[in-house]
């Protein structure tokens, strides 16, 4: 307890220099987390998928569709326990700035293979009976201030023109991870406008979504699809929901390799700054070192002392930081509003924050408590700070 | 009124190198992220905006904003080819292509995960448009077979596509018969082949875009509007170079508010180290201080003196950190340019602006971080400083 009083009191002998250090903590470990955070949420749509759906889409890439009759043909595959599709819509709403996924959906189907959209029985039975209904997440509709009842234009970019919806639902996510950004509609009234517009592209779908027995028999039931369709005009690729996820993150990797980077950085910064603190400390306090040493305490005892109050600086502001970041991405999540599908500070995150200000509080004291350990007591006595 | 001499000044900074060092060095990272993000986004812009030509035109359907999502059909196509002010080539050619965009998965070489790549149907004249593009190994696809030509950075990153390999998609087999360097623009990213093989490959009845050169690089307002003006087409044209800028805005301009956001962050840990070294300065050296007020130094003069060693050490700093990041120019990089979706090859790029920016800002964080120490030192009483030491 002595030495813990005692450390406090060296801690904030200098205070204008220890709060400054502080605040530099305070700033890096929360940088720190933002951007762990950052990177979780970039992986957010894996976390949200089903292990017991299969995404099946056109080989050559996402942008080429698959027609219409691999339906029948898809629930035909042995282990297939259902089937629904989705078209990706692109649209603009008011301006470009304002994006967010929408999809043209199979509506009946598609909500049953997604049990985690929790939407109450009036609301589901009024999109399945308006065919220019759509629904939204919950997080979608807060951001636009939608009600139920609202029409909503679209401009397309893929589909041209300019479409019209009526809100008839907002669904809420069944836990944190749930993706409730999303704005979906009739996949029927989309393939009839451009029907209209010309015979060819109506009946096409972007992707199947696959629902199987066993997530186990994923691998095999992804090959049996496949080699139904080989050698056909679209050949197509399914891959497991999370595996199709995993591939949009992995197209931005580069950024997110930048972003770890610098996460990296920052707290190797405010290793530099806490390092500089604490050599300044060890410089000054030279002579009360020696007459430790001379009094008989041992180097080891120096060393503890060094570590110790580094330590608690490094805790204090670290955790400081923590406290800090909590507000601050709850703040950012309402900025950057529906880019991302879901923003939480993770516990793991907080560790690493916990972990990261341990690392710097001891790397930083290691370099002065190397050099008062060897002091000589009569120098050091000499020594005038 | 005198001035303390630099020299003096200098010399502290050199007096505790561990700390200065520790304080630069910590400048020095700041400003190193802050250099290459600057660099990375002109990067994206300048391979972006060098893809196009001054006096070429492009045409896409009206509202549809990137290349993948647009279409023209063979009438409309007709049409556009038919307009006047069209240049042409020595052998009477009209500089015009129609060209199908489609995107491709394909496994990159480094780790087989998929990605984007941009496959582009043109014609020889694509060459003649682009005068960027060079053939660098092997030889144009001929006319109607199944042959392609790859982008630099595309024979280098992906599986299949280096030269005399060959990539299966389409239910084809297509013989790579030649690496193209477009001088570090987006067409390293793309892999070009005869257009109506594409078209019948993957079964498309409609190009994506036209790209044209003007005879006349000031016809084009009335082209425009003479294009805009008839029902029958439904499309819009741009200058190409307008065009590709405003595919790279979305990812530079993420790039530059991220990394504008860090670097604010990162200089107060910096800010706050550079307060810190020159409190102590000042603490250490308080009997100097007032050694020099009794010479006959003024305030100004121990104010100067203070906040120019801060700024020297921002500058010791913000050199260091420039050093290092102009090495991130050997470095090539490629992500996937998410207004298109499809992969983009560039490097990061200094200019001397961003040089300049680079060195104002760590002078920035020396003065915000050096002003209150020094004016702390200016302002102390003669009598106290003797008195201290």
């Amino acid at each position: 307890m002595f030495i813990f009083r005692l450390l406090l009191k060296n801690a904030f002998r200098h205070k204008l220099r220890t709060l400054l250090t502080m605040l530099g903590l305070i700033v890096a470990i929360c940088a720190f987390g933002l951007l762990r955070t950052i990177i979780d949420a970039w992986y957010a749509g894996v976390d949200g998928t089903s292990s017991t759906r299969l995404i099946t889409r056109n080989a050559i890439s996402l942008t080429f569709p698959l027609p219409l009759n691999y339906a029948e043909r898809l629930k035909t595959v042995e282990g297939v326990t259902g089937i629904s599709w989705s078209n990706w819509f692109g649209g603009i709403y008011i301006t470009e700035r304002n994006f967010f996924p929408q999809f043209a959906v199979e509506p009946a189907s598609y909500l049953a293979l997604y049990p985690e959209y929790v939407l109450n029985e009036d609301e589901k039975k009024a999109f399945i009976l308006d065919r220019q209904g759509a629904i939204v997440g919950r997080k979608l509709a807060n951001q636009y201030g939608w009600k139920i009842g609202d029409q909503i234009p679209l401009r397309g970019t893929i589909f041209p023109g300019t479409w019209a919806f009526t809100l008839r639902g907002i669904w809420d996510g069944v836990d944190a991870k749930t993706d409730e950004s999303q704005f979906l509609f009739h996949w029927q009234f989309l393939a009839e406008s451009v029907r209209k517009r010309s015979a060819k592209g109506a009946d096409y779908v972007g992707v199947y979504v696959v629902r199987i027995n066993e997530p186990n028999n994923a691998p095999l039931i992804s090959e049996r699809i496949d080699a139904q369709f080989k050698n056909s005009l679209a050949e197509t690729l399914t891959e497991t929901e999370k595996a199709f996820q995993l591939g949009f993150v992995s197209m931005s990797e580069a950024i997110l390799v930048a972003i770890n980077a610098v996460s990296f950085v920052i707290v190797i910064i405010i290793m530099a700054v806490m390092a500089n603190t604490m050599t300044m400390t060890a410089r000054e306090r030279l002579a009360e070192y020696a007459t430790l040493k001379a009094l008989g305490f041992s180097p080891g005892f120096v060393v503890k002392l060094l570590f110790g109050e580094s330590l608690v600086i490094a805790l204090m502001g670290g955790g400081l930081g923590m406290l800090v970041t909590l507000p601050i991405a709850a703040a950012f999540a309402k900025a950057v509003g529906t880019l991302f599908p879901s923003f939480v500070v993770s516990e793991t995150t907080m560790a690493l924050q916990l972990l990261a200000s341990a690392i710097v509080g001891v790397v930083a004291a290691a370099w002065p408590a190397w050099k008062m350990s060897r002091i000589d007591i009569v120098n050091g006595l000499r020594h005038v700070a | 009124m005198k001035q303390i001499p630099l020299s003096y000044i200098a010399r502290n900074l050199w007096v505790r190198r561990v700390t200065t060092l520790l304080t630069a060095g910590g400048m020095a990272l700041v400003v190193f992220v802050f250099a290459t993000v600057l660099m990375m986004s002109e990067g994206i812009r300048a391979t972006l905006v060098a893809t196009g030509q001054v006096d070429n035109v492009l045409v896409l359907r009206k509202g549809a904003g990137a290349e993948i999502n647009s279409g023209i059909d063979r009438g409309q196509a007709a049409i556009i080819e038919s307009l006047p002010g069209i240049a042409t080539n020595g052998n009477g050619l009209r500089l015009l292509s129609k060209e199908p965009v489609v995107l491709n998965n394909l496994p990159k070489r480094s780790n087989g995960k998929p990605s984007n790549v941009t496959v582009r149907g043109t014609s020889a004249l694509a060459l003649e448009l682009r005068p960027q593009v060079q053939l660098k190994h092997g030889r144009m696809f001929r006319p109607g077979s199944s042959e392609i030509i790859a982008g630099q950075a595309i024979a280098s990153g992906f599986r299949g596509a280096g030269l005399g390999e060959t990539l299966h998609f389409a239910q084809r087999d297509w013989l790579v018969v030649g690496i193209f360097d477009s001088g570090k623009t987006g067409f390293d990213s793309e892999i070009w082949g005869d257009s109506e093989q594409m078209m019948a490959a993957f079964r498309r009845n409609a190009y994506s875009t036209i790209v044209f050169r003007l005879a006349d690089q000031s016809a084009f307002d009335r082209l425009k509007s003479a294009i805009e003006a008839d029902q029958r087409l439904q499309i819009e044209a741009k200058p190409e170079i307008q065009f590709y800028a405003e595919q790279s805005e979305a990812l530079a301009t993420f790039i530059r508010i991220l990394g504008l956001s860090l670097s604010v962050i990162f200089s107060i840990g910096a800010v706050v180290g550079a307060m810190i070294t020159m409190f102590a300065s000042v603490a250490q050296r308080v009997g100097e201080i007032g050694t020099l007020r009794a010479l006959g130094f003024r305030r100004t003069a121990v104010l100067l003196a203070f906040l120019l060693e801060s700024l020297l050490l921002s500058l010791v700093g913000g050199v260091i950190g420039l050093f290092a990041a102009s090495w991130m120019q050997t470095v090539d990089i490629s992500t996937t340019n998410f207004q298109t979706f499809s992969e983009l090859a560039f490097q990061f790029k200094l200019t001397p602006e961003i040089a300049l920016k680079t060195l104002l800002f760590s002078l920035f964080m020396g003065f915000v971080g050096g002003f209150i120490p020094s004016w702390q030192a200016a302002r102390m009483k003669i009598v106290d400083c003797l008195r201290a030491s």
